[in-house]
Formats: structure tokens, sequence, C-alpha cells
């Protein structure tokens, strides 16, 4: 399991896997400052979930000849403590033999935005079979009875997302997403960590109010492609660290 | 016209909205909501006499159909059969898209959405929706790639008239794909006020099965006037295939009648062999892109693949999962159809018949020119072909009047400083 409890608040960076050579070194940087788990994006050339900021990101990261075996290649150079879970569409999660090439790599979870509770069964059993945890995503407009379903089926953690729109920095948490929090976590012992939008340190202290955690992604991507290099990088998830 | 009986073939989707091992619904929860109320939005539509009525009204007195069935007669000699064209291109807006529109808009208005959003390649579907729009009172945003934005340049005006948004998509391969993504984008941060009106059967469900419907007029239509004209069906249908609403369109209806072969013509590009194709069933394989399960062009690592095409309509490296189905169950055949396949046959048509045809539509007709000798051959007769000429030409003046180099270079047909 990627967590197995709710003691403490959860932190899980984002990185796109390949956005530059030696990226795995904001991995470390990453686990060297605070991340309970990190999430590591696999570029797809339709990211429909994703918004300007990590659409950049995985067309650069496509660009430079980024392949799944490439990434995993650059995983196993470096060792950090901490889980690390693979983020791709469903075009690349469906593929024979992918979820057993991620537990090679030592990948521990996997979170596939377009393959909702009806689509993800053959998906969850690949992931399942390789000893993978499935994340599944929950929405603001997710009804009481997909919310019941989505966290009994959960594993390591349930990803609850903000708004309903695409990834992206926003200048302030919708209220909705603390009322999301709140109801899955009435339905599951697991933590249930906000995404999307959480930009700030002061969100993040706004989001574990009622969340367990808080995943970053396009406010540390926006800072990695205007060149903030693994150090800076790191003092912002340390910072975010700080305020949950 | 009444709806022929199907029976003894399987209603599909399934329930869940799958065609054997295509569709579904791969889309981020956020839109689960959306397509569970479009979906019961449309099941009560489809029950309900006044909806049908003012879509059957509207299909009618507005957008002109029945469409006619023309019996090709000089088109007909010159290729050995005898040739029926289904004249969608004679439909309001010029294309078979406007079945599509009418009746997506209606269903916008019963969901009480003020706002729709719409993907375009060619912009036929884009004016098709722009033309609902403006005739429905309802707000309209165009997501149109900005390569295709340059080469139907005329379809943006016109979308542009009917007092549609149109925002060029700058991003990826700058055609249909992106378009489609970026409208997925706007439409699950809109998703409460706004409904996508797709343009093609393809997407998540219940999308395939609603925009099939729409546009089913056209088989049920071509099959009634085809047995009144020639006393019999035809020996084979023949339609073009991007992601292939036309095509489900006019084979839908014949579907039962197994002794009508039915022919979809896929964009070969440069050839199928060159890589540099639209030809998504012929040269693709099966994985997931913009909602559904299908067969899709993509690389070995599942990245899609960009598609080429001279028919900014057809260029989609996707199709729609019915047709995927199909083609595996091996009810209708797929086959590519090249750039100067589909040019010569628009060509041909232009100089028999008085029809300038849309180049989607002209793949059609060169998928025909190309099956009509082996038909015969198999009959020992002159086979009967009903083409789906889906829609005109006169969006591709300039992709076809830059092809055969029939104007000189002051001879502009649209200004380049207003593309």
């Amino acid at each position: 399991m990627i967590f197995t409890d709710k003691s403490t608040k959860k932190l899980v960076p984002y990185v796109t896997g390949g956005i530059v050579d030696g990226w795995a070194d904001y991995v470390c940087a990453f686990a060297d400052n605070g991340a309970d788990a990190i999430e590591i994006g696999l570029p797809f050339s339709d990211p429909m979930l994703d918004g300007p900021t990590i659409q950049e990101a995985s067309d650069r990261a496509l660009a430079n000849g980024t392949t799944l075996d490439g990434i995993l290649r650059d995983l196993s150079k470096i060792s950090v403590e901490v889980p690390l879970i693979v983020m791709t569409y469903a075009n690349l999660a469906v593929r024979a033999g992918f979820c057993d090439r991620l537990a090679e790599a030592g990948i521990r979870g996997l979170i596939v935005p377009d393959a909702p509770l009806d689509e993800v069964g053959p998906i969850r059993d690949a992931a399942n079979a390789a000893g993978l945890d499935l994340i599944p995503l929950a929405a603001p407009s997710t009804t009481a009875d997909r919310r019941r379903e989505i966290t009994a089926s959960a594993q390591g953690f349930v990803y609850a997302v903000t708004v309903l729109g695409t990834t992206g920095e926003r200048d302030a948490l919708d209220p909705a997403a603390n009322a999301l929090a709140s109801s899955l976590r009435a339905l599951t012992d697991l933590p249930v960590l906000l995404g999307f939008g959480v930009s700030t340190p002061e969100h993040a202290a706004a989001a574990v109010r009622d969340a367990d955690g808080v995943v970053v992604a396009s406010a540390l991507m926006r800072r990695l492609m205007d060149g903030a290099g693994p150090d800076a990088l790191g003092a912002v998830v340390g910072n975010i660290r700080k305020a949950i | 016209m009444t709806a022929p009986t199907l029976p003894g073939y399987p209603a599909l989707p399934d329930i869940s909205g799958h065609f054997g091992r295509f569709g579904g619904r791969f889309v981020p929860e956020a839109l689960i909501g959306a397509l569970d109320e479009l979906d019961a939005a449309y099941r009560s539509a489809k029950q309900d006499p006044a909806f049908q009525e003012e879509f059957g009204g509207l299909l009618r007195d507005y957008a002109g159909t029945p469409s006619l069935l023309y019996s090709a007669r000089r088109l007909s000699e010159k290729l050995g059969a005898r040739i029926l064209l289904k004249r969608e291109d004679l439909n309001h807006t010029g294309a078979h898209k406007v079945r599509n529109v009418l009746g997506q808009a209606l269903l916008a208005k019963r969901m009480g959405k003020k706002r729709v959003i719409a993907e375009t390649g060619a912009g036929q579907h884009g004016v098709a929706s722009a033309t609902a729009a403006a005739l429905l009172d309802l707000e309209c945003v165009v997501y149109m790639g900005e390569v295709d934005t340059e080469r139907q340049a005329l379809n943006v005006a016109r979308m542009r008239m009917l007092g549609a948004t149109v925002v060029p998509v700058t991003n990826g391969s700058r055609t249909l794909k992106d378009a489609l993504n970026e409208a997925l984008r706007d439409w699950v941060a809109s998703v409460q006020t706004t409904h996508y009106l797709l343009g093609t059967a393809a997407g998540p469900a219940p999308f395939p099965e609603i925009v099939r419907d729409f546009v089913g007029g056209i088989g049920i239509e071509a099959r009634a006037q085809c047995l009144s004209q020639t006393g019999a069906l035809p020996d084979a249908v023949a339609a073009c295939v991007g992601g292939g609403s036309n095509a489900i369109g006019i084979f839908h209806a014949f579907v039962p009648d197994t002794d009508v072969r039915l022919y979809g013509f896929e964009a070969g590009g440069d050839g199928v062999e060159t890589g540099r194709h639209a030809a998504s069933i012929t040269g693709g394989s099966a994985g997931v892109l913009h909602g559904a399960r299908t067969y899709i062009l993509q690389d070995e690592d599942g990245q899609t693949v960009e598609s080429h095409s001279i028919s900014a309509g057809l260029d989609y490296p996707g199709v729609g999962p019915e047709h995927s189905w199909l083609h595996d169950t091996g009810r209708a055949s797929y086959t590519p159809v090249t750039d100067r396949e589909a040019m010569d046959a628009f060509q041909l048509l232009c100089r028999t018949e008085g029809i300038i045809p849309a180049i989607e539509s002209a793949h059609a007709l060169a998928g025909a020119v190309k099956i009509i000798p082996v038909l015969r051959d198999e009959l020992g007769r002159e086979p009967v072909v009903l083409v789906n000429l889906s829609g005109r030409g006169d969006k591709d003046v300039h992709t076809a009047g830059a092809y055969f180099g029939i104007l000189d270079q002051n001879e502009t047909i649209v200004p380049e400083e207003n593309l």
C-alpha cells in the first residue's frame, strides 16, 4: 500500500518524466524535502484532462524523445525511500505488460485520469496482479452512489479533484474541494488527497483542513519550465511541507 | 418514410455503451455526470413524440431532407455500373452534418443548456453547429485546429457570420484531434451550462449512438428511395470514413441486409505504406482515444501519430467505435483511398455530372471506382452502387484549385491576409 495511515498530512509532488535531461534529480529533491510519495507523469500525446502547463510539459518531454523505457531507465539510476506513482492516460495503461513493467521498475501506484470506475476494471486487475495500487479520482460532480463505489474499490489513496476543470494553477481553492474531501473521508479509511490547482502553501494549508494531503503539479512544473533547478524546486516543496 | 425494422441483429451499443470490445467512456470522472445526463435526455427524447416531431420538422422544413437520391447517368456509363448518389451535399449548410447538429441542439435545449461547443476539422460541423445555434438561440464556441482554419478559411468566415466564436487551436498537430482535446477540456470546466455538440459518431458513449441515430435518416431514406427507384436494394453502399458519421448514417439501415456490401473508404493520404495517411482501421491498431476504445493511429508506445490527408474532414487518427466493430465482425469492409485517387474522382464527378463534391465525399466515389470491376466480376452484371455524397465542395475550391493548378497566381480565391 502507498499509504498505510492517516496520522500525518501527505504531500505528493509531481514531475513530468523526461521533461529535461536529469529530470530524475527532481524526484530526489522532492523526496529530500518532505514528499510522502512522488507522482511521475508519463507524457501522452493527447492529455485531455491537462491544462496548458502540463500539456506544455508533456509536449516538451515527447519532443525530447521521451519513452516509457527511457523514464524507467532514468528511475532505475536513483534511489528514493518514498513510493513512486505513475500518472498516465488510458491508451498507455491498457497496453499489454504495462503494469508489469512499472512494477519491475519499482513503481508502487498508478493513476489513470481517463479511466473512470466504469472502464477501469481491466486496468485495476493488471495493476493488482503486478502489485500496484490503482488510485481512483473523484470529482465534485461525482454522485453519492459513485463516491461510495469509488472509495470502496480505492487503493493507496483517493485523489479528490478540487474543481470541475483541467489541471493548472488557480488563484484560490474552490470551497467545493473541502466539501468533497470531507464527504469522501467519511466513506473510507484511506487518505483523501486534494489535487488540481493546489498552487501555494496557503492553498495546501487550507486543503488539509479537510483532506489528508495534497497533490501539487502545475505550480511545480511551471517553475521547472521557467528554469528552476532541483534545489529551487525542492525548496518550493519544502515550503508546502511546512504549511501542512 | 418509416424506419425499416432491423430483425435479428443485436442492438448495439450494449447498456454500458460498448460495441463488442470497442466504445465505452474513457473520460475524466468530472464528465461522467454529464454523459449520464445526456444519456437520460436522449432516451427520453427518443420516446417523446413531441421531440421527434420537432426534429423531423426541422429536418424537413429547414435542412431540406429527405435528400435526393440521384441516378448519375453519365458517371454510370463511364464506370460501367449504376451509380446512385445520396445527395447530402444539397442539405442546408452543405453536408450531412446538419442532421446531427439539429438533433443535438434540440437535446441541449431539452437539458436546459444555453451554450454549445463543437470541434471541427473541415469546418462543416462547425458551420452546421453555428447554424443550429443561431436557429435555436444558443451560444456557440467552435474549436478548430489552426492548420484547418487556414485550409478552410471560408468556413471560418461562415461560422463567424453566424455568430459563433471560432477558437484556433495551436497545440499538438493543430488539426482535428487537437480541436477535440480542447473541446473536451472546455467541457470538463463548463459541463454544468454547456452541451458538447460532438461532430462525429465517435467519442465516449452515448455520443456514437446519438450521432448515428440522428444521421441515420440518410440510410433510411436511401434504402427506401433505392427500392422505389430500382425495385431492389443496392449491391453495395460506399461512404468515406474519417470519424465516420456519414458512413454510419448510411450504413446503419443496411446492416441487417446482409446481401448489401458495405464499404468504408478511409483517407489513405500519400498511401498507407508511406505512413502519411489517416486510415485508422487499415493502418492503425486498437487503442483508446478521445473517450472510446477504437482503432487509432499510434506508435509502439501508444502515442497518437499525426494523420495526413488532403481532406481536412478525414484528417483524424481515430474512427468511431461502431466502425471498428463492423470491421472486426466483417460486416463492413474498410480500405484506403489516396489523395490522388480522391482528387481524380473529384474531377470525374465535376466533369461528368456537374457536381463539385467535398473532397471527403470524393474519397467515397474513388472507392466506388475501385470496387466496381470487382463487383462486376462477382455478380456477372453491372452492379448498383449507392454512394454517399456527404458534402459539397464549395469549401474545397481553394485546396482543389491549388491541387489542379487551375488558377493563375493573381487569381486569388481567398485573400491570404484574411485567413
